[in-house]
């Protein structure tokens, strides 16, 4: 096997260079507890600072906005169930949509177990929810609306804007939340312009170590803590900061300010081109590809299990997903999938190549080709 | 005062002449099975194992537990033989028991002691001995009771090259010493079945060396990794394990292309045996062990378990057979496979299971069948490139 190539970013992605040794440099040498009060407490108080603005610098908010976690899944948590709790007496409908990662959804579940009301919203063929049912679906105890920016399996992106502003139209004015892990660092985001009072971020999407994310919250908004203990993250999130992924995560923000963010669709661009022309027959899922994100792109080979075909991908050297990472290993059709409609068979053909900055033009072309050759040799064991 | 353990054997007893051979298989498993523990050590005596220099590691016994041919064994106390140091030792054991049963200091707690001594040198006879140990407790513990009939616990004395007191008698694995009784090739899938299928010819002294077709891309690395986290569990019981992972990709694709559908679960079966036959002779292996039950899948029906027999000339073993599929979880749940044998990893080969297979193969239609694919070369070829992997818990 020659050259590997990574085409399951949306799942993590490799560590970069750079930023492994900011975080290699926190852990040897600035390894003082921001909380000490010696000079090694206030050094790594500083770096801490550092990179809270570096990453309020990125979303054009306020350094007092930035609270870190330890990825997306406890921002998801902490600013549903927080949000929530604090609002339980103004009112208990939520409203979210039915294509979420399972770190919304599954939280949404348990807050129906514990008496809340949720509305999920359906999405249309591209993967994308109408801003009139999010309009229609408010009601006067509705306290909160959760809506992901891009969708992980088939990078379809939600009209936050439009979601933003007609939320701030409304008396009641619910608490908008929007779960940026999969567009954060690759598409434009303006959390104040665009009306969004909580968002959540992870760093291993983008080239920082796991274990680290973090959610804005706009000023004067209140959630309810989650975990108690020092206070950390002005009480938001107790807990020794991790300092590593903190510093790690503030780099490659960092790094991700020099990159030409045009470039991830120009490699999608000759992805597509190049695999619709050597397996013509191939189904996108989601969006057309210009109007999806720019890093994912699902796509199915009807007949084909998608298990198989990234099995058989791997053999040669290249790496892609099926669905979200947590659902690939259940048996069962994904829940994004089956909202946009898709049949059984292109649901269960679906492959997921999801692509980075440190992906090149040429490996679009191989993984193409290889694609082709895997195809090629299963499309004889169709299921009869 | 040192911990120890007094280990029995059964079934080996009937063996007439051939007693030491099993005897000393035992004793080399038991110390297999003891290399983890370090400074432990295995003493044979008449008629049982002394396992000595044991610490406080509890999971000793759990080790001791898996070694087939042990029909029972005690945690004891090994002391000088002398009353005073019986007593003591009696005491601590009384102790924590009651502390284990958590017997309130309220209640009454009832007990007996029995002794038995081997060394007739001992200055007092067995029933002295009870006596003398049974009154030192009752004047130690308070609220203690003797009971003859029905006691809440027994404290027994053994007085041999030493002393030897202990309260439980816990049942061994059973069966007979892994080793003794030959050599056999056991089809492992990642089931529920083929591990306990494994683990009852195991138990009858069979040495198991494994076999499991891996079919990628349709099965995944994972599902490997879950084979070979089986045999680990497996090999506490049975030692080291060899495990053959047969390329079965090709086969299950030629026999897909081109024979009739409704027949390909039982081709397929006919292929692993034949290519479980191979191992065997080369490993010197002389039966087939399978874990199937009658009439569980269109696979194990009288009719399908013969074209599967067809194909191969060695005994096939299936000590699943009579049992029901609750029994067969009951069991690995007890061997310890059952969590490891239901997790969900991706095994996409259903695409060649047929929509409708045959229950009742007509032998004849079956052998022509397999006609249509050159089966010898696929065997030839699947051999050539298996990967043995030796496996120990």
């Amino acid at each position: 096997m020659g050259h590997e190539i990574y085409l399951d970013n949306a799942a993590t992605t490799p560590v970069h260079p750079g930023v492994a040794e900011a975080v290699m440099e926190c852990m040897l040498h600035d390894f003082g507890n921001p909380s000490s009060l010696h000079r090694m407490g206030l050094r790594a108080d500083k770096k801490l600072k550092e990179a809270r603005e570096r990453i309020a610098l990125a979303l054009g908010v306020d350094a007092e906005g930035v609270f870190f976690t330890s990825g997306g899944t406890e921002a998801n948590n902490l600013a549903i169930i927080g949000t929530a709790l604090a609002r339980k007496r103004e009112g208990r409908h939520c409203i979210t949509t039915q294509i979420e990662h399972p770190s919304v959804l599954n939280t949404f579940k348990y807050l129906e177990k514990e008496g809340w009301e949720v509305t999920y919203l359906p999405v249309n063929r591209d993967g994308v929810v109408s801003p009139d049912d999010v309009r229609r679906a408010i009601r006067p105890d509705t306290v909160l609306v959760s809506i992901m920016h891009v969708n992980n399996e088939i990078g379809s992106i939600q009209p936050i804007q439009e979601i933003g502003r007609l939320l701030k139209a409304q008396g009641n004015s619910p608490v908008f939340h929007v779960d940026a892990v999969q567009s954060f660092g690759k598409l434009d985001i303006k959390p104040v312009q665009w009306g969004i009072d909580l968002l959540s971020i992870s760093g291993h999407k983008i080239h920082a170590p796991k274990g680290i994310g973090a959610l804005y919250m706009r000023k004067g908004v209140k959630i309810h803590p989650l975990q108690w203990g020092g206070g950390q993250e002005r009480g938001v999130r107790s807990g020794t900061e991790n300092m590593p992924g903190i510093v790690g995560f503030g780099e490659a923000v960092r790094w991700l300010e020099e990159v030409d963010r045009d470039y991830l669709y120009r490699l999608k661009g000759i992805l597509v081109a190049e695999l619709t022309e050597k397996v013509p027959w191939a189904v996108i899922n989601g969006p057309p590809p210009e109007k999806g994100a720019p890093h994912i792109l699902s796509v199915s080979f009807p007949g084909i299990r998608g298990e198989v075909m990234l099995h058989a991908l791997e053999e040669k050297g290249v790496y892609v997903g099926t669905g979200s990472a947590c659902s690939s290993r259940r048996g069962h059709m994904s829940h994004v999938l089956e909202a946009i409609g898709a049949k059984k068979d292109v649901a269960q053909g679906a492959i997921r190549l999801s692509l980075s900055y440190l992906n090149t033009e040429d490996e679009m072309r191989q993984a193409a080709r290889i694609i082709e050759q895997c195809v090629k040799e299963l499309e004889g064991f169709v299921r009869r | 005062m040192e911990r120890v353990a007094l280990l029995r054997y059964g079934e080996i007893h009937l063996k007439g002449l051939n007693r030491p051979y099993f005897e000393r298989a035992l004793y080399n498993n038991i110390v297999k099975a003891l290399e983890p523990y370090e400074g432990v050590t295995v003493r044979k005596a008449e008629g049982r194992y002394y396992v000595e220099n044991i610490g406080d590691d509890p999971r000793v016994f759990d080790s001791i537990a898996k070694v087939f041919g042990i029909i029972s064994f005690s945690p004891a106390l090994k002391v000088e033989k002398d009353v005073v140091a019986i007593q003591k030792a009696a005491e601590v054991l009384l102790r924590e028991a009651m502390e284990a049963q958590a017997a309130s200091q309220k209640e009454t707690f009832t007990f007996k002691v029995e002794s038995r001594r081997s060394d007739k040198s001992f200055y007092l006879n067995s029933m002295e001995l009870s006596r003398k140990v049974g009154g030192y407790l009752l004047r130690r513990i308070p609220n203690l009771k003797v009971d003859v009939h029905n006691p809440m616990m027994t404290v027994n004395v053994e007085v041999r090259e030493w002393a030897y007191v202990y309260c439980q008698i816990i049942p061994g694995a059973g069966g007979m010493p892994v080793g003794t009784n030959g050599k056999a090739v056991l089809l492992l899938s990642g089931g529920i079945d083929s591990p306990v299928a494994g683990w009852m010819i195991a138990k009858r002294g069979v040495e198991v060396t494994a076999v499991h077709y891996h079919s990628f891309p349709y099965t995944s690395e994972r599902s490997k990794e879950k084979v070979i986290d089986l045999c680990r569990i497996l090999s506490q019981y049975c030692g080291e394990i060899k495990l053959h992972v047969v390329p079965f990709t090709k086969i299950q694709q030629e026999l897909y292309q081109k024979c009739p559908h409704n027949m390909l679960t039982i081709l397929m079966r006919r292929f692993m045996m034949r290519i479980a036959e191979v191992v065997a002779h080369k490993e010197d292996a002389k039966a087939l062990v399978t874990g199937e039950s009658l009439g569980q899948v269109a696979s194990q029906t009288i009719e399908s378990l013969c074209a599967t027999n067809d194909a191969v000339s060695m005994p096939v073993f299936r000590p699943l057979i009579g049992m029901d599929k609750i029994e067969i979880m009951d069991l690995a749940r007890r061997i310890g496979t059952y969590e490891t044998s239901i997790l969900p990893y991706e095994d996409c080969c259903t695409i060649f299971v047929p929509k409708h297979p045959v229950t009742r193969p007509k032998l004849e239609k079956v052998r022509e069948a397999e006609k249509l694919v050159e089966g010898e070369k696929l065997i030839e070829e699947a051999v050539a490139n298996i990967e043995v992997l030796n496996i120990k818990g």
